[in-house]
């Protein structure tokens, strides 16, 4: 693994939550009692009057979200990924999104990071889920700076959110002079032999993996899609333009998700060759967070193969 | 009570009605059922008890009302346009292509409506949402929402009524329109939720009960309710009839989603025009 420094999104996530309640009084957070988990517990310690704890309760704590939100609030809905998305779906769907409720869901311990608990903890096909809501911005950070960064920007637009974090450190990546702008990619690196498109705390992995394949004599360009809906095409067809192969990586099934819009969007504008890199069309395991990325097709190596048959298929 | 008033009450819930009728047999489909009976509960709302600006349906001191069984939104929309929110003839345009009368309530789409719905169970908890950033704003609005009594076969529903009570929330009144019917058949066949006074007692809610057709109990139940809600949750079961004014549909489950043929339709009219 990398050097580098390593922090989980859901502690910077905390932290910055407190930061928008300092800024912003009409922000109001909701939790469905794993504040602890979640780290919206620094949040009610500041501000109590504006927590609420729902209880074992999601459906509930995301119908009651889009109430506050037509009333003037800034509603933070913060639970697990597969609670947020699944439990809650339709209040989500009927309640918040149809409605256009400026309400913003914080989808944590997102992909495989809740790997102790196994499957029914982790969530790996969550995105191709909300990418299919009409009207609804979704968001994946790469690393603890996107998020803290995320976070103002998403409390100031006005609509529904759906962002999901990482339980588990993983590697700062940006600096601190990162902005982060809804609907854009991250170029990291630029090259003219293949693009990996990296979303979520993947980047950290994909960047392994292109230092390898640079060693290799592929010059790839590393991009980092953090708006996964509204996606980025200009930018993902201007890399199909210039490097004529694309990698996907994501920690989420191969289907639905990155790999599908990321096909979709060439298919239709600019066909090249696409490799998808994710979960294999299967429930995971309960183990180590990094073992389990490992044994289900998310390995360094993994991308870097990816990468070779992708160039070995440009015309 | 002010028994010119009362009489004042009566006429426009059938005026109500007869719009109800007209509007699902020009569509081509809509529920009659539960719009008929909820028609005096709206009509005692949204003529008496809410505080409204239809000139100014935004207007951040009004009262909400979440119509949470969305599929009576025929009879919302009759009682709207009737108060002045939009042009009683748009009512022709119920469930039409580009119409602002979706075959739900959409909180976009038309003047008035404070929120979308449609998918049951969802109401309660939105209104909850709603008495949360009130309180949370000092602003004393209240927020009434009506469920259907087949819908309260949802948790949600109860997931927010606990929650209710654990928040002491103020100004939330629910109104149950009891017809005892659902799609399939009646609540006692299909999912009883009988005791239903006690099941609202258990989750620390306050419980009124009225003749939901007759305003001179359904007057009297609302300020009671609205005085109650001070202190904590309150809701008010209201016994009515699904169909109500139709003798043929009264009481019957196929009248939850059936729309009348030429000749049901003239025998309706008559027997509301009376």
């Amino acid at each position: 693994m990398s050097e580098k420094k390593q922090i989980a999104q859901r502690d910077a996530y905390g932290l910055a939550l407190v930061e928008l309640g300092k800024a912003n009084p009409n922000v109001v957070v909701l939790d469905a009692d794993v504040s602890k988990s979640t780290k919206t517990v620094h949040f009610a310690q500041e501000f109590p009057e504006r927590f609420f704890n729902f209880g074992i309760a999601e459906q509930n704590m995301m119908a009651a979200a889009a109430g506050m939100a037509k009333s003037g609030m800034i509603p933070f809905v913060n639970t697990f990924s597969f609670l947020a998305t699944y439990r809650a779906a339709d209040q989500l769907r009927s309640s918040v999104v149809y409605p256009k409720a400026n309400v913003k869901i914080a989808a944590t311990y997102g992909g495989l990071s809740d790997s102790f608990d196994g499957p029914t903890h982790q969530s790996i096909a969550d995105l191709s889920m909300v990418r299919a809501l009409p009207d609804l911005t979704v968001v994946v950070p790469a690393d603890a700076v996107e998020v803290e960064k995320a976070l103002p920007v998403l409390a100031n637009y006005n609509g529904p959110v759906w962002f999901r974090l990482s339980r588990n450190p993983s590697p700062v990546i940006y600096g601190d002079d990162y902005e982060f702008t809804i609907g854009k990619a991250s170029i990291l690196q630029e090259g003219s032999d293949l693009t990996l498109i990296s979303i979520g705390t993947m980047l950290g992995r994909v960047m392994e993996a292109a230092e390898l394949l640079r060693k290799e004599g592929l010059m790839p360009t590393v991009m980092s899609i953090s708006t996964l809906k509204p996606l980025d095409q200009e930018s993902i067809l201007a890399a199909a333009r210039k490097t004529g192969a694309l990698v996907t990586v994501e920690e989420h099934s191969i289907l639905g998700g990155l790999g599908a819009a990321v096909c979709e969007t060439v298919a239709d504008q600019y066909p090249v060759p696409v490799k998808r890199v994710g979960i294999p069309d299967t429930f995971a395991d309960t183990g180590p967070y990094e073992e389990l990325l490992d044994k289900y097709g998310l390995s360094v190596q993994d991308i870097v193969k990816a990468a070779k048959e992708a160039h070995a298929l440009k015309k | 009570m002010d028994t010119k008033r009362v009489q004042e009450l009566e006429r426009i819930a059938n005026e109500i009605r007869i719009e109800v009728v007209k509007s699902i047999y020009r569509a081509g489909s809509g529920h009659l059922g539960g719009s008929l009976s909820a028609t005096e509960l709206l009509t005692a709302l949204y003529f008496e008890k809410m505080r409204l600006k239809p000139e100014e349906p935004d207007w951040q001191g009004r009262d909400r009302f979440i119509l949470s069984k969305g599929h009576a939104g025929p009879a919302l929309y009759a009682v709207l346009a009737k108060r002045g929110y939009f042009p009683v003839k748009e009512l022709e345009t119920l469930r039409k292509m580009g119409s602002r009368l979706s075959g739900h309530p959409a909180c976009f789409k038309t003047p008035g409506v404070e929120m979308t719905s449609g998918s049951l169970g969802h109401g309660l908890s939105v209104g909850l949402g709603m008495r949360l950033a009130g309180r949370a704003k000092g602003e004393d609005y209240r927020v009434f929402v009506l469920l259907g009594d087949g819908e309260i076969q949802e948790g949600q529903v109860w997931e927010a009524a606990m929650a209710a009570a654990q928040f002491k929330i103020n100004n939330l009144i629910a109104i149950v329109d009891y017809n005892r019917v659902q799609l399939d058949g009646t609540v006692d066949e299909i999912m009883e939720v009988e005791p239903l006074a006690d099941k609202w007692r258990a989750f620390n809610w306050e419980v009124l009960q009225a003749d939901g057709h007759n305003l001179n109990e359904i007057l009297p139940a609302l300020d009671q309710a609205i005085e109650r809600s001070q202190q904590g949750p309150v809701v008010l079961i209201a016994r009515t009839v699904k169909g109500k004014g139709v003798s043929f549909m009264e009481g019957k489950a196929d009248w939850h989603g059936k729309v009348p043929t030429e000749e049901e339709y003239r025998q309706a009219l008559a027997e509301l025009d009376k």
